[in-house]
């Protein structure tokens, strides 16, 4: 069984839960960045919640079936097409043997995720399915998927039923504007307290350099240092620091004007410092952010940003219930 | 000199722990023997550890373990470390440069905008602000002292490098003063006091020396002394570039598609107080290590 890609959507690619392990020598977790999507999508179609799934940006592809098989899209609300008749999303359709799925214009959302019963088959590396783009690593030949690609899909684990659907309560949303909890921390002594307050009071709109390293935030207001002397080998830039490992969903400043959170495909480390870290429970929301969002960043206390990682387990223990 | 270690938090998934606010050999050393600790410790829910320069950084779940109780983890190991000798059982290994060769050149002259000095190469700039007399002199001393590998990263399999001489000694440059958007594969590189191998083709921002025939990351792993893994270079390896001309370049690149090239490495201990005792003295039997003397 496998899939043909007839047209690839702007950038497409195979991800699943992701790479961990070998961070320390600067190759990211990579993997979808709406995990809780990708979950979701691989349920509905009988996979295990780690299979490998696609994931399109802002547009989706047009894949040719080569067998029946079961398929499921969540995340953005980039609506499926069967032989042109749209399907519903968060919901599992048949596909028979030489029917093309093709998508409608994105609607909100950002990244959309197309599992297929039997998961992408790709062959794993390091552990993982997932594409790394910048160490051309992973996924489909360690790219995004090309025109006339045939992507190969493995044996459905199950019989699993069409039809079946996310409750939309379970579905993903975004709220506008977007709000990002942040914990502060790592160089955040580093700028004044007016800067700081500044900093969540200012609305940020998402940048156009937004993808799957990181996301890039404009329109607040550029941030003050505290006056020192740099520190030797960390260069003359007051945001600059000797180079540091960069944690997932942490805020770097360059230059202390444009914000960047780095996502899954992060770059493990470098030399800006950094204001505070994006809690574990935000980090689907910022994969579906399109350009010119509008996003606050609101500061939270440890436990908060606890309680809100427990209550996405539990939605995620919810999901599981509701397609067991 | 007295460092100070700082903790913070990145997040509910990640512990920060700053060994010095600036790079030293020591604050290395010390990032590098509490990130040992962490890992013989097998603190359960810990997925990632990663020491950086003068840093480390720890990600756990914190549905296994609360983060306070990993920062106390953390912290109650620190004590230990910092008495371990600084002492690691390592290796050293040559990177043959062809320095100021074409393809960065040709890639520094459609960047020149974005340099301190347009009218000069990256070579002949780092060769004046840092003091010497020709970029012959520069490539020199470049040259001539081994490197520490400080931390693996920013991209797969990159090396950030601390020169192993005296603080006044070391080579220091600005980064370009807006990245460039293409640095080609396996350029040596400079930023701050660090250098660097770009391990794949990208964005960058350090001023670029040469080039090595070496690849360092291999994702296919299908040259030969990449097939075990696909990552060269580990925190701690010890550097010595050896300048080599344009026949010897393209006779190593040559070599490499064959499965025929194989670098130099011999296998080295490296003591942190014999170096600071007398480093010429120190680096020059580090080198007749890697030569076999």
């Amino acid at each position: 069984m496998a899939i043909e890609v007839v047209k690839p959507g702007l950038s497409t690619s195979v991800q699943d839960l992701g790479r961990p392990g070998y961070y320390h020598l600067g190759i990211p977790l990579s993997g979808g960045m709406d995990q809780y999507a990708v979950t979701a999508a691989n349920l509905l179609v009988g996979n295990a919640e780690g299979d490998a799934v696609l994931e399109a940006v802002f547009m989706g592809p047009e894949l040719r079936f080569t067998a029946e098989a079961l398929v499921a899209v969540t995340g953005a609300e980039l609506p499926p097409k069967l032989d042109g008749v749209e399907q519903p999303g968060w919901t599992a359709f048949r596909v028979k043997p030489g029917q093309v799925l093709s998508f409608g214009f994105l609607k909100s959302g950002a990244r959309a995720y197309i599992a297929v019963s039997g998961g992408i088959d790709v062959p794993p590396v390091l552990g993982s399915r997932s594409t790394y783009l910048l160490g051309a690593l992973g996924g489909y030949e360690g790219r995004a998927l090309k025109a006339g690609d045939v992507v190969p899909v493995g044996a459905a684990r199950r019989d699993t039923p069409e039809g079946r659907s996310v409750a939309p309560a379970l579905r993903g949303a975004v709220a506008n504007p977007a709000e990002l909890r942040v914990l502060t921390g790592l160089y955040w002594d580093r700028i004044t307290e007016a800067a700081g307050g500044q900093f969540f009071d200012d609305t940020w709109k998402v940048a156009p350099e937004a993808d799957r390293i990181g996301y890039r935030f404009r329109g607040g207001h550029a941030l003050a240092f505290k006056p020192r002397e740099q520190p030797f080998g960390a260069g003359s830039d007051p945001s600059n620091i000797v180079d540091s490992c960069y944690p997932y969903g942490s805020i770097q400043v360059p230059g202390g004007t444009e914000p960047i959170v780095l996502h899954r495909d992060a770059v493990s480390g470098g030399g800006y410092f950094m204001i505070g870290t994006v809690i574990s429970a935000d980090m689907d929301l910022i994969g579906q952010l399109q350009p010119n969002m509008p996003t606050r960043f609101v500061a939270v206390d440890m436990a908060s940003a606890l309680a809100a990682r427990h209550e996405r387990n539990r939605r995620i223990e919810r999901l599981r219930g509701s397609l067991a | 000199m007295a460092m100070k270690t700082r903790y913070s938090v990145g997040g509910d998934e990640h512990v920060f722990v700053e060994c010095d606010e600036e790079m030293s050999l020591e604050a290395f050393f010390k990032s590098l023997s509490l990130t040992g600790a962490i890992r013989e410790a097998g603190i359960r829910g810990v997925t990632e550890i990663c020491p950086a320069n003068a840093s480390l950084q720890v990600k756990f779940d914190p549905d296994v373990i609360a983060p306070d109780d990993m920062m106390a983890e953390i912290k109650s190991l620190e004590a230990t470390a910092e008495k371990s000798e600084p002492t690691i059982a390592t290796r050293i290994v040559e990177i043959p440069v062809f320095y100021d060769d074409p393809w960065t050149r040709e890639t520094l002259m459609r960047f020149r905008e974005r340099h301190q000095d347009p009218a000069s190469t990256d070579l002949e700039y780092a060769a004046r602000i840092n003091g010497y007399g020709s970029v012959a002199d520069f490539v020199g001393a470049h040259a001539g002292s081994p490197w520490f590998v400080s931390m693996v990263g920013f991209v797969a399999g990159l090396p950030f490098m601390y020169q192993m001489v005296e603080r006044a000694k070391q080579i220091q440059v600005p980064k370009y003063l807006r990245p460039r958007t293409d640095t080609p594969k396996l350029t040596i590189g400079h930023g701050g006091c660090f250098g660097c191998i770009y391990s794949v083709r990208g964005a960058g921002g350090y001023q670029m020396f040469g080039i090595t025939p070496m690849p360092i990351y291999d994702p296919k792993q299908q040259i030969s002394y990449l097939r075990e893994f696909m990552i060269f270079f580990r925190p701690g390896d010890i550097v010595k570039f050896r300048p080599v001309d344009r026949a010897e370049y393209d006779d190593d690149v040559k070599q490499v598609e064959a499965g025929r090239f194989h670098p130099l490495v011999k296998p080295v201990t490296f003591s942190l107080a014999a170096f600071h005792r007398d480093p010429a003295a120190y680096n020059a039997q580090l080198l007749e290590v890697l030569h076999g003397h």
